[in-house]
């Protein structure tokens, strides 16, 4: 039985065939959200890849300027404390916000009772909006010995500590309420994964004679690892745009230390009336975006071989 | 069927999309087809109270009266450096609204501003604005952009309510900074509020350090025909950073939040929870119409200068301005507007009166302390004309409207003006939020960085 069907020719599709085969309808279906996605998504950034080599008052024409915006970015003092501060905020939010909503959903899922109730709990800071999360905390920091916190510190006798008001406080404690504020959406999703675990591999692991722990580093872990490195490379890629944060608590001060690489580009365009940069705002917007590009790729290449399943 | 129902789907779908379509297109209404002109102005600001908002409308029905040709549409607005050129390139801007002095020449060299010499050139009094004064709203070539008014000198406020508490009697505030600082220390120690406070935030930090430069005799720009440069490194700013450093560490009366600004500084003021606090001499009508400020507590004097001939005090105001996208009619029906709202007031009885009036009917703050937009006789005669109507509390404010006139009015530093502010935001933030700053680096960084700044 050497012989093999004969390779099946592909059908030529004229447009009748492509017309009645449901062509139409569907690219007409999609024309709505392509629309709305191309006017409001990526029309903007079309823009801003313009509006970058360009000069402009939004009133007259734009004048081009070639790479003179990413030059002037690249120059400017201010750029290598945003860097920095980003990367500190990034870091700390990795070392402090990635593993947090882990152990919760872990332990909820181990939970016989209540996990609704406590998974409601969870996700409760998510639903909140931000702007009201930040005046709250903003009450939670206030740096007096009567603030929130520094009461609660004074019942074991330490502080009061300036939480906002101090050069090295400052970015910590940003940290803190950005990962009461983001851990529920991640909880939600490892407790979704930890769902999809076979039990059968519990019970083997039991049987081997595993406690929590190992069954949590040779089950679990392993099982969830996809996620666990998507939730990462998205960890990164939102902490690297932290904005609302430094904006609202401290207006990147004292002093410059929370100023990050998103309000630096605020302040290009907007902080400063004189400056009115667009120009550098979206240039360095490009580099940031360009930059977060290049880390994922690099990322999800180095752990393509942990991620197949 | 199913096939049919496909199709029903994407008709329905597209005629959503092209709905959608339309409704951006529409919106563009021809301003001009009767006759008549539209213009939209800024007329109170968000979080204003409903009897501000009506006492606009008032007036706009008065000018409407001498003006039937055109329509006046007041909005809810306030300057703001971000949502501007949102507004501008989305042409949601007003025709005209008010800019502070510090970003006018800004917005002129972006040309993101009408024209408007010839209109204004127009008016009756034209030639009798104060020269520096009308400056803040002209280029270089002396082209006019606008319109000054609400000209104010920054002014000492204070809580008349905590100095009572604190031992110190309301009638006589400080008249040196060592009675600031003494002061200060008394009202933390006795009340346990923050006896002074000061903004540090969005680059009210450096408005504020430059303020009290001046007051000391110091500058923070210097120009020598068409260079500008920074002179932020001089004795004087050194002595007012030791002087917050004493307060904030030593004496522990500048409390432990400090990362205020304006908003920030007026709300916890109202609230009784400052002493004192150095602001513009207008921000009574801020206070009263947005943070309800219990008039019996308000006091107001003037910043104490040091005995230095170039101790001054800092000025500002606002220049009302025209859309850049304005037609000739609009910049012509908006300078109208403007002087009916704004200017003619200052000048003419019945004008003032009329002002006045309107507003005491909402119960809008009157009489609080300006400067003079023209000369000082003219603001003298303004003063009577609505004497009756005043109602402010005049008398907790003869610390300022005694002595401001033999101050020495210094405008704000000339180039990019709100930038060097920004890089003076974070020398204050340093030396109050830090013990161990170093003074004399902060200020030689600082002025490198303004160098830079001043150099592009």
């Amino acid at each position: 039985m050497t012989s093999a069907a004969p390779p099946r020719r592909r059908p030529r599709r004229s447009p009748s065939t492509w017309v009645r085969g449901g062509g139409l309808s569907t690219l007409v279906l999609l024309l709505p959200m392509l629309l709305v996605f191309g006017l409001f998504s990526w029309w903007p950034i079309v823009r801003s890849f313009v509006m970058s080599l360009q000069v402009t008052n939004l009133v007259g024409p734009a004048e081009w300027v070639g790479l003179d915006n990413f030059q002037a970015v690249l120059a400017d003092p201010m750029l290598g404390t945003a860097l920095w501060n980003t990367v500190y905020f990034a870091l700390l939010a990795l070392i402090f916000g990635y593993p947090v909503p882990l152990v919760l959903a872990v332990l909820m899922s181990d939970l016989r009772r209540g996990k609704g109730v406590y998974s409601t709990l969870a996700y409760l800071p998510v639903v909140v909006p931000p702007a009201v999360a930040v005046l709250l905390w903003k009450f939670f920091y206030d740096a007096s010995p009567s603030g929130v916190f520094n009461t609660i510190l004074g019942w074991v006798g330490l502080g009061p500590v300036p939480w906002l008001e101090d050069t090295s406080w400052a970015m910590p404690s940003l940290v803190v309420e950005a990962t009461w504020a983001a851990a529920g959406g991640t909880v939600i999703i490892y407790l979704a994964a930890l769902v999809s675990v076979p039990p059968e591999l519990y019970d083997a692991a039991e049987i081997d004679g595993s406690g929590i722990w190992r069954k949590i580093w040779h089950v679990t872990l392993p099982q969830m690892r996809t996620i666990l490195l998507i939730t990462l490379v998205l960890q990164i890629i939102g902490t690297a745009q932290v904005f609302l944060e430094p904006y609202l608590f401290t207006d990147g001060g004292p002093d410059n230390s929370t100023t990050t690489l998103l309000l630096l580009v605020y302040d290009y365009a907007f902080g400063n009336s004189l400056g009115g940069d667009y120009g550098k705002a979206t240039a360095l917007s490009l580099m940031l975006a360009g930059g977060l590009a290049i880390l994922s790729a690099v990322y999800f290449r180095l752990t393509r071989r942990w991620s197949d399943s | 069927m199913k096939q049919h129902r496909k199709r029903i789907a994407a008709v329905v779908a597209v005629a959503a999309s092209a709905t959608v379509l339309a409704a951006c297109g529409s919106g563009d209404d021809d301003a001009e087809a009767d006759g008549k002109v539209t213009i939209t102005v800024e007329g109170w600001r968000p979080g204003d109270e409903q009897a501000t908002a009506d006492s606009v409308k008032d007036l706009v029905k008065e000018f409407n009266k001498a003006n039937p040709d055109i329509v006046v549409e007041p909005k809810e607005w306030e300057w703001k450096a971000e949502t501007f050129p949102a507004q501008l390139a989305g042409g949601t801007l007003p025709t005209t609204f008010r800019v502070p002095f510090t970003d006018t020449l800004g917005l002129v060299q972006r040309k993101q501003i009408a024209d408007v010499t010839e209109q204004v050139e127009a008016l009756p009094y034209a030639d009798s604005f104060n020269e520096s004064v009308l400056a803040a709203a002209q280029d270089a070539d002396g082209n006019i952009y606008g319109l000054p008014s609400d000209v104010y000198g920054m002014g000492l406020h204070y809580n008349r309510q905590l100095f009572e508490e604190a031992g110190l009697d309301p009638d006589k505030p400080p008249t040196t900074w060592d009675e600031v600082q003494a002061y200060a220390k008394q009202i933390t120690d006795e009340t346990g509020q923050p006896g002074y406070a000061q903004m540090t935030k969005d680059n009210t930090g450096g408005w504020l350090l430059t303020t009290l430069t001046y007051a000391h005799g110091g500058r923070i720009e210097e120009t020598d025909g068409d260079t500008t440069k920074a002179v932020i490194d001089n004795p004087e700013t050194a002595e007012v950073l030791q002087r917050l450093h004493e307060m904030r560490w030593d004496d522990k009366s500048m409390g432990s939040n400090l990362l205020l600004d304006w908003a920030g500084i007026n709300q916890a003021f109202a609230a009784g929870k400052v002493g004192m606090y150095v602001g513009g001499s207008d921000v009574y009508n801020a206070l009263v119409t947005t943070n309800s400020v219990d008039p019996d507590t308000y006091g107001l004097t003037i910043v104490p200068l040091t005995d230095s001939p170039d101790a001054g005090i800092l000025g500002g105001g606002s220049v009302s301005v025209v859309n850049a996208k304005a037609s000739k009619a609009e910049k012509e029906a908006a300078v109208k507007w403007n002087d009916f709202f704004r200017v003619r007031k200052l000048v003419e009885e019945d004008a003032a009166v009329l002002d006045a009036k309107t507003l005491a009917a909402s119960d809008q703050p009157i009489g609080t302390p300006l400067l003079p937009v023209f000369d000082e006789e003219t603001w003298k005669q303004q003063r009577e004309w609505i004497a009756d109507y005043i109602n402010v509390p005049v008398d907790q404010m003869t610390g300022f409207t005694d002595n401001i006139f033999g101050q020495n009015l210094v405008a704000e530093p000339p180039s990019h003006t709100q930038e060097v502010y920004g890089v003076l935001d974070a020398v204050v933030q340093k030396v109050l939020s830090d013990e161990n700053a170093d003074i004399a680096e902060l200020l030689s960084t600082a002025n490198g960085e303004a160098e830079r700044i001043l150099a592009q």
